[in-house]
């Protein structure tokens, strides 16, 4: 049997709550005066039983109320921050964020989606297992259902069409996480001479360098329990973005272009290269890529004398880095370039990500939630949170950005010319595990390369059926 | 700052969500907690109202199938019914339309990477049970001849009060890799490196012992739960057996192997054909410590993939039948067994 709501009743658009819903995301409709105010209440109290019951507990003061029921895979500090942004939400609408944590979200989404008991909102890391939901007619459309002239105007066009499926809008991103990011402690580059390089021959060079004086150019951390090996398919998918292009990047993700073809390998290769034959570029080898954990991966980077002088991971990374003992300093202790294009003639190509949401039920309180994410304001408090997350409501400023460091990464998605969204998160979840699975057997042996394409040919053979 | 700001200003930290914490169907509730006992008195008494007015005869052999036919519905909805969902699902396309007969299992079979899971799950049938069991019965009859007994079987069933994950995440500490250039935090590593002067291993990813590494996690959580039992086994064979056989000369190793051993066989016999489910079934410690990578899948955890991940439900439910195939000889050794015990009685 479902679960009663408080706030379940009258959810159709045009009942009185959908109305205050507006009215408090729009306040230019008049709705902090205190007349405003008063006729809200009259309205509400007109309304009936109904009305009062239909906006949940605090009828009375105009507000919203009522809960949003929301699944999403936060924990810790990503949490807090969610917490933060969602709080001027609830003081001003009275409507509660009822938030369910898991880690194994493709699961308990499915399952309670097939036991007619969906979350009014899931925050999913990626959009296979959503498209899945999609194509089942599960996920409520959200054209009609946010203000898409201001979402035109507040998010750049990529952005809103990352979160459409067959034209139509389901998904909606409240901050981007840039990926391909080479981290690097400055005091050890100037110690030894070395130069922040700007083109991918200058890192090759720079590579060869640290190795003939001595030292490990890499540090790779491979190991995220049931997830391991995605820090590598993120150094994979950024050199086919910047290698081989956005179409071959979008024909890759959606299944059309094989594993095998050319591109996709040589790909794996230049991968292979930084990793160097045998992994002798990386510190400990493969035994140390694949038993470390990603977020500890970085610590080489402040030893001294440094285990290895570059790491690559996306810029949640620094919260990670917060952890470490001694606390490094950002600027100081450690400073970041992006990975330099690969092919020229995709220059400035990033790969981005970020948690996508959607309705998986439509409620007053879930639109009204979904609305104001979409606000320079939420998205502000996000940013200034730190944690590596950057603002995709274009009003939200430079100058809000905590540090230099996370200010010079809003500058490179600001300067972004070719931004796509992670393509492990986009494909099938299926193909998305037999992708980290091979990160994790070409890491131990890259002279298995061509075994390990033709198994990820035959998992893309059937990996994109529909459901 | 007084009592009184103190207490306020820590009050916000006290508030509660009731509308979440009550948001359970309380009427549901009730029907369940109440309602259904209720009705199953009722079916009963109604029900032996009708029985009555059978010829005296017939009623003695009406009257059990009355009694247990609710218990027979309830299994065959919620066991019998999606059992025999997922055989019939096992003959059909990942879309459930099209019969393929063998199809899935001459497709999964000849995979090269189900081979693998295979042999992990007869790795796991050996020797998760064995060594439950070889552990169990030591600790079991070594223990009963010490004065501090109950310590150290409640230190020993410890692990059996807290889940696999929580298992696993316990073993990450003891497994933990870290470079050789470095101390060890790990605790089996700083063994190894500090004691026996070696090189760090990575437990869990090496493909030489990760398997074994991972069923020791199972073996360490269950030896607990075949110690109890075991136990209990062996306190319930008469002292004067014991007595007499001691007094005509015999030794301890043979009073164990002639007299406590074959006393004990069939509550060996049950919680090992237990334990052979156990392991059959087991998912959790792999799930979270490999996710199945560096060659340690099983046959649950493939299957879970294949549902949730690859939303396949031919290869799901073609899975979950070579699982019951494996299951169903023990279950019915497991029967046959209990019946002989009962028997004996």
């Amino acid at each position: 049997m479902r679960r009663p709501r408080l706030a379940a009743m009258g959810s159709e658009p045009g009942t009185p709550c959908d109305a205050i819903g507006h009215a408090w995301v729009n306040p230019a409709k008049g709705g902090a005066t205190m007349m405003g105010r008063l006729i809200r209440v009259l309205a509400l109290v007109s309304a009936g039983v109904l009305g009062l019951s239909a906006c949940g507990t605090a009828g009375t003061s105009g507000k919203l109320g009522g809960t949003v029921h929301v699944l999403g895979t936060w924990s810790g500090a990503e949490k807090e921050s969610f917490d933060a942004v969602m709080k001027p939400f609830t003081d001003q609408t009275g409507v509660k964020i009822s938030f369910e944590a898991t880690r194994d979200l493709d699961a308990i989404l499915q399952t309670k989606v097939a036991a007619g008991n969906p979350p009014d909102v899931t925050a999913a890391p990626g959009i296979g297992t959503l498209i899945k939901l999609v194509q089942q007619g599960k996920v409520v459309t959200l054209d009609d259902k946010l203000d898409t002239s201001q979402l035109n105007a507040n998010y750049g066009a990529d952005w809103i069409n990352l979160g459409k499926v067959d034209g139509k809008l389901v998904t909606l991103y409240a901050w981007a996480s840039l990926k391909g990011l080479v981290w690097y402690d400055p005091k050890a580059f100037s110690a030894k001479g070395y130069q922040v390089p700007k083109t991918w021959d200058e890192l090759m060079t720079l590579q060869n360098k640290i190795k003939s004086d001595g030292g490990k150019p890499w540090c790779v951390a491979l190991e995220s329990q049931a997830a391991s090996g995605w820090p590598g398919s993120d150094w994979h998918k950024e050199i086919v973005l910047s290698q081989a292009g956005p179409t071959v990047y979008d024909s890759w993700w959606q299944g059309k272009t094989k594993w095998s073809s050319a591109e996709i390998k040589q790909a794996w290769q230049t991968w292979g290269q930084i990793l160097g034959a045998g992994d002798s570029n990386v510190y400990g080898g493969k035994q140390y890529m694949i038993a470390t954990t990603f977020g500890d991966g970085g610590q080489g980077l402040f030893s001294s004398p440094p285990k290895c002088y570059m790491f690559n991971q996306g810029s949640f990374i620094t919260s990670f880095f917060d952890g470490y003992t001694p606390k490094p300093t950002a600027g100081t202790d450690y400073a970041v370039f992006p990975l330099p294009d690969v092919n020229t003639a995709n220059a400035g190509a990033h790969v981005v990500s970020g948690d996508a949401f959607v309705m998986t039920k439509d409620t007053p309180q879930a639109r009204a939630m979904l609305k104001y994410l979409a606000t320079a304001e939420a998205q502000d408090i996000w940013v200034k949170r730190g944690g590596g997350k950057i603002a995709i409501n274009k009003q939200v400023s430079l100058s809000d950005y905590p540090d230099a460091i996370s200010k010079s990464l809003a500058q490179v998605v600001v300067d972004t010319k070719i931004a796509r969204y992670d393509a492990g998160d986009l494909m099938p979840s299926d193909m998305r595990n037999a992708y980290w699975s091979a990160v994790l057997k070409f890491a131990q042996d890259q002279s298995k390369l061509d075994t390990i394409l033709s198994d990820l040919d035959k998992t893309q053979a059937t990996a994109y059926a529909s459901p | 700052m007084d009592g009184m700001t103190l207490v306020t200003a820590r009050l916000p930290l006290l508030q509660v969500d009731w509308e979440t914490l009550l948001s359970v169907n309380l009427p549901t509730l009730l029907f369940v907690i109440i309602g259904v006992p209720l009705v199953l008195v009722a079916y009963i008494v109604g029900f032996d109202v009708l029985v009555r007015r059978l010829p005296k005869r017939s009623q003695p052999s009406v009257r059990p199938w009355v009694w247990v036919a609710p218990a027979i519905a309830f299994v065959g909805l919620i066991l019998v019914y999606p059992m025999i969902g997922t055989i019939v699902r096992s003959f059909f396309d990942r879309h459930g339309d099209t019969f393929v007969g063998l199809g899935n299992f001459v497709r999964l079979l000849t995979d090269h990477g189900i081979l693998i899971v295979l042999r992990n799950n007869l790795l796991w049938l050996l020797l998760y049970p064995g060594l439950v069991i070889l552990f169990g019965l030591l600790l079991a009859v070594l223990s009963d001849r010490v004065r501090y007994e109950k310590p150290v079987k409640s230190l020993i069933f410890m692990p059996m009060a807290i889940s696999f994950v929580a298992m696993a995440i316990i073993w990450q500490f003891m497994y933990y890799y870290r470079p050789p250039d470095v101390p060890q935090t790990g605790t089996l590593n700083a063994i190894l490196v500090n004691i026996l002067h070696g090189q760090p291993q990575t437990w869990v990813q090496d493909t030489r012992f990760n398997n074994f590494a991972l069923i020791l996690i199972g073996i360490w959580g269950g030896t607990g739960f075949a110690m109890v039992i075991l136990s209990a086994a062996l306190k319930g064979i008469p002292g004067e057996l014991l007595e007499a056989a001691r007094v005509d000369g015999a030794n301890e190793m043979t009073v164990f192997r002639r007299i406590i051993l074959p006393l004990m066989m069939p509550t060996i016999v049950v919680v090992g054909t237990t334990m052979v489910i156990f392991a059959l079934k087991a998912f959790d410690v792999v799930y979270v410590m490999t996710a199945g990578n560096y060659n340690t899948d099983i046959l649950a955890r493939r299957m879970y993939a294949e549902l949730y991940n690859a939303g396949n439900y031919a290869n799901a439910s073609a899975l979950a039948v070579i699982l019951l195939l494996a299951v169903v000889p023990v279950l019915i050794f497991n029967l046959r067994q209990f019946r002989a015990v009962e028997a004996r009685r």
